[in-house]
């Protein structure tokens, strides 16, 4: 009974919200390893991109929210989710057509283009904040759990209760269409294979007659789909606040790295080893391990490893350890 | 290479500081100078590393803080209580960090490869974790639990705090050293993110670590260089100075005191930039710009690229430092929350980008300038905004609505000329030759 206990424990405050968190990450870190794959830049903007789509969401959810349309127990979000890709879709095609076009005619190095990022960062940021300032804002509605702790416990007869949120089984099941959809879109489609071939090797895919203006075009396409499904599902699951978002840059980067940049499968890979890390290392086992313990024993202290407020630190000690012994990452990415 | 243009620029910038004086206040004027000047001091740290080197350090937040931290380490006085507490306790068990650190560093050097070696290490850096916190925890607690209103940090050593600027150099190199040591062997942008990393937790350990920095609560009432507005107040030869070139003793005396760290900064500016006009026309100056235009061809004239970059990692790093401390001493505390990267690693980097990297004189005036706008942005906007929006009534939505968002102009202001001169001019105002 004590072991069934502390595994549900473990699953309540470990692996669930890991779960969700990685599967954000991942969302997050595809997006970022798809720019680098195909742009050839690590871009800094990333962050700002998945807050634009998310603040786009945010309000069009309140606009629903006003005319009384909704999705029943599901977040309304869901279908303000079209025009919040819309949105950072036009602003990335924006961005790319005033900013990024240029440099990539010159033939510029790609560090300039990260600098160049820079700028863009600090651009939306200010439109960002201009438009809705820098608040802590939640905009899901529905049903807010799909089990509850309570119920849980009189169904199984355990002391500790399992609580699973609609927004992380959402999250889950939202990142399995995304991936699926992307991978589908990458390898089975021509325009799919077409981008691979120009990440692959840029020169022979415009031998074979690719025309490269076009793969960056949907490349952007898909980024601002991925940045902005990725900043919804977070947004949902925690709040959306702008500054939030900017500091997502380094787990996110992190993950996209330690799968392997440019590496598509290593962007998953890697956004659920940085969010199970974090979470393991920062969560209090206390509880899980009072009940695997002796009767009656508990632990004096808290047992966690590090405070939370150190989550980033496992991040970037997983990023280090990973660029020590295996450069490219887990899975081969490029080395530019 | 002072260029005909420079000294037009920086006359040109000392009539817009000029004119905050002559349309604001001569206060508002020297605020934009000394912060104008520190942020002049961050770009030449920068532009050290990436001007000279290409090094790509988007960490710099972290070196500014040590240098915050380092200042409150050195001046502030010890509080012995504290120390008896805990100090000995928890100095003990850092010592035992380091040592198991060093330790796993030693196995993994000397031993054979293979399982056993991954086995011993990992068990190393395991247990060594846990003595650590079994030391470091109760210590730590009984710091904290001493006066933890007004203290619960162990204070600093009672220096005087001038003294601290060095020592914030010391600490930035320090870090810089351990991150450069690590990731400077690896691909360019491997380096950006690691010191993107390097950054936040150092930003994380100065707001959580309450027996270190008081974490959030701030430490108050760091000791000056210069006298206090108080003082001076009631000081017979200030009043009489005062008196005789007819003006407010009071504003008076703030500008004074602003005077005075204006002439402390300058001082450092011109020594720093000297050395490094220096460092940059010496063979050295000359091996790095060699090193940074094609690596591979100074490899293969035996130059060893990875020291000589950790070599200039670790100065830029502490110039960075230094700045740090200089900034924090003139606003008088440390508040770890106000370390945000956008404000000093990113908008440094607009500083030198926009300056001219490579060059020294560039990076100054890129510093003060972008300091400038970046106060001076917000009530532009706001005359602006005033002006245009006139016509309408005093409580018009529209017009609160627009004089609201106008505090955000900055951040697209510092966008689109980091833009503009990527663009156009991606050498900057002051190029390098």
């Amino acid at each position: 009974m004590d072991f069934l206990n502390a595994l549900v424990a473990f699953t309540n405050f470990v692996i669930v919200p890991a779960s969700a968190y990685g599967a954000q990450l991942a969302i997050g870190a595809l997006g970022v390893t798809l720019i680098y794959g195909i742009l050839r830049f690590s871009n800094f903007a990333h962050g700002e991109t998945m807050a634009f789509g998310t603040m786009v969401v945010l309000l069009v959810t309140g606009l629903f929210q006003q005319w009384g349309i909704s999705l029943g127990p599901l977040p309304t979000a869901l279908l303000a989710l079209p025009f919040g890709i819309a949105a950072a879709a036009a602003l990335v095609l924006f961005t790319d057509k005033t900013v990024y076009k240029f440099y990539r005619r010159v033939k510029a190095a790609p560090v300039m283009l990260v600098i160049v990022s820079m700028g863009v960062m600090f651009m939306m940021n200010g439109i960002l904040r201009m438009i809705i300032g820098t608040d802590d804002r939640r905009f899901a509605d529905g049903e807010r759990f799909i089990i509850r702790a309570r119920d849980f416990k009189e169904w199984t007869g355990l002391s500790e209760g399992l609580a699973i949120r609609t927004t992380q089984v959402l999250t889950i099941v939202v990142a399995l269409i995304t991936v699926a959809l992307l991978f589908w879109f990458l390898n089975k489609t021509r325009t799919g294979k077409s981008m691979r071939a120009y990440s692959d090797n840029e020169d022979l895919a415009l031998l074979s007659g690719i025309n490269p203006e076009r793969v960056v075009m949907i490349t952007w396409l898909v980024v601002a789909a991925l940045a902005t499904v990725a900043g919804t599902l977070y947004g949902l699951d925690k709040s959306f606040k702008p500054f939030v978002y900017m500091q997502l840059l380094l787990p996110i980067f992190a993950s996209a790295i330690v799968g392997g940049l440019g590496s598509p499968l290593g962007a998953i890979a890697g956004g659920f080893v940085i969010a199970f890390s974090e979470i393991t290392l920062t969560y209090a086992f206390k509880k899980v391990v009072t009940y695997l313990g002796p009767d009656g024993w508990s632990p004096d202290g808290l047992v966690q490893l590090l405070s939370t407020d150190y989550k980033f630190a496992v991040s970037f000690a997983i990023l280090i350890i990973v660029l020590l012994f295996k450069p490219t990452g887990l899975f081969k990415g490029k080395s530019v | 290479m002072m260029q005909s243009r420079t000294p037009i620029y920086f006359a040109l910038m000392g009539v817009l500081i000029l004119g905050v004086g002559i349309f604001e206040s001569w206060n508002n004027a020297l605020f934009v100078l000394n912060f104008g000047l520190i942020s002049a001091i961050m770009a030449l740290g920068v532009n050290l590393q990436w001007g000279y080197a290409g090094l790509f350090n988007v960490g710099v937040v972290g070196f500014v803080a040590l240098g915050g931290l380092s200042v409150v380490l050195t001046s502030m006085a010890p509080v012995s209580p504290a120390w008896e507490a805990g100090g000995p306790r928890a100095l003990l068990a850092l010592l035992v960090a380091v040592g198991v650190i060093v330790a796993a560093i030693m196995a993994w050097k000397k031993m054979a490869k293979g399982k056993v070696r991954g086995l011993t290490v990992g068990a190393i850096l395991i247990v060594g974790f846990f003595i650590f916190r079994a030391l470091f925890d109760p210590a730590v607690a009984a710091i904290e639990a001493v006066n933890s209103a007004q203290e619960g940090y162990l204070g600093g050593l009672g220096l005087p705090v001038l003294l601290a600027w060095p020592v914030g150099g010391l600490f930035a190199a320090g870090a810089a050293w351990l991150i450069g040591k690590t990731a400077l062997g690896l691909r360019s942008d491997y380096l950006a993110i690691a010191t993107l990393g390097i950054g936040e937790i150092i930003i994380a350990v100065l707001k959580n670590e309450d027996w270190l920095t008081r974490g959030v609560k701030n430490v108050n009432g760091l000791p000056r260089p210069v006298p206090y507005e108080v003082d001076l107040q009631q000081s017979e030869t200030f009043l009489n100075l005062m008196a005789s070139i007819g003006a407010d003793p009071v504003t008076g005396s703030s500008i004074f005191v602003k005077l005075c760290y204006a002439a402390l900064f300058l001082a450092v500016i011109i020594g720093l930039v000297t050395l490094m006009q220096l460092a940059l026309n010496s063979p050295w100056g000359r091996m790095m710009r060699a090193i940074r235009d094609n690596e591979t061809a100074c490899e293969a004239m035996g130059k060893d690229v990875t020291a000589r970059h950790l070599q200039i990692f670790v100065l830029g790093a502490a110039i960075c430092g230094i700045a740090g401390a200089m900034m924090t001493t003139l606003d008088g505390q440390l508040t770890p929350a106000s370390y945000q990267p956008l404000r000093f690693t990113f908008l440094v980097w607009v500083m030198v980008i926009v300056g001219g990297s490579g060059n020294n004189w560039g990076a100054v005036l890129g510093g003060m300038f972008i300091w400038f706008l970046w106060v001076e942005v917000e009530p532009i906007s706001i005359f602006l905004v005033e002006i245009v929006t006139s016509g309408l009534a005093e409580d018009s939505a529209l017009r609160d609505g627009i004089l609201d968002r106008v505090v955000y102009m900055r951040h697209l202001t510092m966008g689109l000329i980091l833009l503009l001169v990527l663009r156009f001019s991606p050498r900057g105002l002051l190029p390098e030759k």
